[in-house]
């Protein structure tokens, strides 16, 4: 299998952000994220969600999967904590104009953070609604410089294992967590790189301090706490893919209609509802029909799932 | 000790066990109401049970190996605990159909057909059905005794489906429920009746 480190980077020691840079970037990055800059607070929220209520910041940050942390959804509440994500790098490498290991700092303009409303749906049939605070994934990589070669971005999450147990062993995942989209999904604009909630830096245990958001595929496509971003030619590996081929496919997109062979995807369960609550129905494309139908089309969805 | 242990064993009433083991499922069911669960009730309600039920059930097959390996004779408290065990496996059952699926029958039957960690959990849940209802002195008398026991050794097989839905339940291999399986497994094989090894064999 084609891993993504095996690609020639074309970096050399000039794409390295110098010392004294780096160290300047980190105290704009401390002072940023104590005014709230950095999250976008400031920015008049766009409803992407048909005006349900957000969920609350409880909801969001104690219910989550993030495996690195451990396999319960009460576990990255629990000790996402110890992860350090100041100082926080991206490498770029892959057919980009701009490879090179960028803080995130130059690669995310704290202006342009706007604050989205979006539903969330996992695969395994509960949702939530997120109100968002990031960068239109199609900005950053304009001003990296896509090639005309590439066909896919891959993404990777950190490898820590003294700040993230689960990476110590036990499960049988392969570290770094990968994903990926097909550029016209990462050029779409609804495709967000998220950076806070409610108007302040993500939450640790959300994918702190950078992540995407795709929000009319399965939670597991919106890959946290991201340190690698390849542009490549061919469809990435992506993690829950490896793991299980039969269940999880490339695409992900939300689909009531593609049974997944673990959950039904008819219906879904609101987080916050209640004990006693009716479960919804699940939307097409999790709701963004209008805006990503067009990317699929001819394409048989319950093929490419 | 052990003598001491029969003896405060055979104290404990059986009417103990109904008193006290609905109290794990009151209190989830008043923690649920009460929203001291987290964000998402329904589904620690559901796990919680079904734990519980699995528990038992491997209580009560505990039971024999302890007293032909331990001298520890708790057959008194077997059967109380195995009408607990499939209550809480019933519970389990309501708390999918009534709180997370929602009477939602069509989706349910073909959840139950497809995937095979639902289909797996309720050929369990079905195969303890006629035990729990001929748990009563009747069934034993009208059955005979040797009827009664041989339709019993279906909690086998139950238990071992039970421990494999809990395997399958979560996405990866998780340690947990692997422990349960492995435990299961183990009081299993105590039930092996070995053949007496053969040396005639070349």
């Amino acid at each position: 299998m084609r891993r993504t480190t095996d690609l020639n980077t074309g970096l050399t020691h000039a794409d390295i952000t110098p010392r004294s840079v780096f160290l300047n970037r980190r105290s704009f990055m401390a002072s940023a994220a104590a005014a709230g800059i950095f999250a976008g607070s400031q920015a008049t929220a766009r409803d992407f969600a048909g005006g349900e209520t957000p969920n609350t910041l409880e909801e969001i940050t104690s219910y989550n999967n993030f495996y690195e942390f451990g396999f319960d959804k009460g576990d990255p509440a629990k000790y996402a904590h110890a992860l350090t994500t100041d100082p926080w790098s991206i490498t770029v490498d892959g057919l980009v104009d701009n490879p090179g290991t960028y803080d995130i700092a130059d690669l995310v303009d704290a202006a342009e953070i706007e604050e989205r409303i979006y539903r969330f749906r996992c695969v395994e049939a509960w949702s939530m609604v997120i109100p968002w605070n990031g960068i239109e994934l199609n900005k950053v990589l304009a001003k990296l410089g896509v090639q005309p070669g590439a066909k896919y971005v891959a993404f990777e999450t950190l490898v820590r294992p003294s700040e993230m147990p689960a990476q110590r062993g036990g499960g049988n995942i392969e570290w770094p967590y990968r994903e990926g989209l097909r550029l016209d999904e990462a050029m779409h604009p609804l495709t967000l790189l998220a950076t806070g909630i409610y108007g302040a830096p993500m939450p640790k245990q959300n994918g702190a301090p950078i992540r995407l958001v795709v929000p009319w595929k399965y939670g597991f496509k919106s890959i946290k706490s991201i340190v690698r971003i390849s542009l490549v030619d061919q469809e990435p590996p992506t993690t829950w893919n490896m793991l299980q081929p039969r269940e999880y496919g490339f695409y992900s997109n939300v689909n009531p209609e593609v049974d997944h062979p673990r959950w039904s995807q008819a219906t879904e369960r609101r987080i916050g509802d209640g004990l006693f609550a009716r479960r919804r129905e699940t939307l097409m494309f999790n709701g963004y029909a209008d805006q990503v139908a067009s990317l699929y089309d001819g394409m048989d969805l319950t093929e490419f799932y | 000790m052990v003598d001491g242990l029969n003896r405060a064993a055979r104290k404990v009433p059986n009417w103990l066990f109904y008193v006290l083991g609905p109290l794990p499922a009151m209190w989830l069911l008043w923690q649920g109401i009460q929203g001291g669960l987290g964000v998402d009730p329904v589904k620690v309600i559901e796990h919680e049970l079904g734990l519980i039920a699995l528990q038992l059930l491997i209580a009560g097959l505990a039971i024999t190996p302890l007293r032909r390996f331990a001298g520890l004779n708790l057959i008194k408290w077997r059967r109380p605990i195995g009408v607990l065990a499939f209550s809480y496996v019933a519970l389990h059952l309501a708390t999918w159909v009534l709180l997370d699926m929602q009477l939602y029958w069509e989706q349910m039957l073909k959840d139950i057909a497809k995937r095979p960690y639902i289909t797996i959990g309720m050929v369990a849940f079905v195969l303890l059905v006629p035990l729990a209802w001929t748990s009563n002195n009747r069934s034993v008398r009208s059955m005979g005794a040797a009827a009664w026991s041989k339709l019993h050794r279906l909690v086998y097989p139950a238990v071992l489906l039970g421990a494999v839905h809990f395997v399958m339940v979560q996405k990866v291999w998780e340690a947990e429920s692997l422990l349960y399986l492995a435990l299961t497994v183990g009081l299993l094989a105590t039930r092996i009746k070995l053949p007496r090894r053969d040396t005639a064999r070349a």
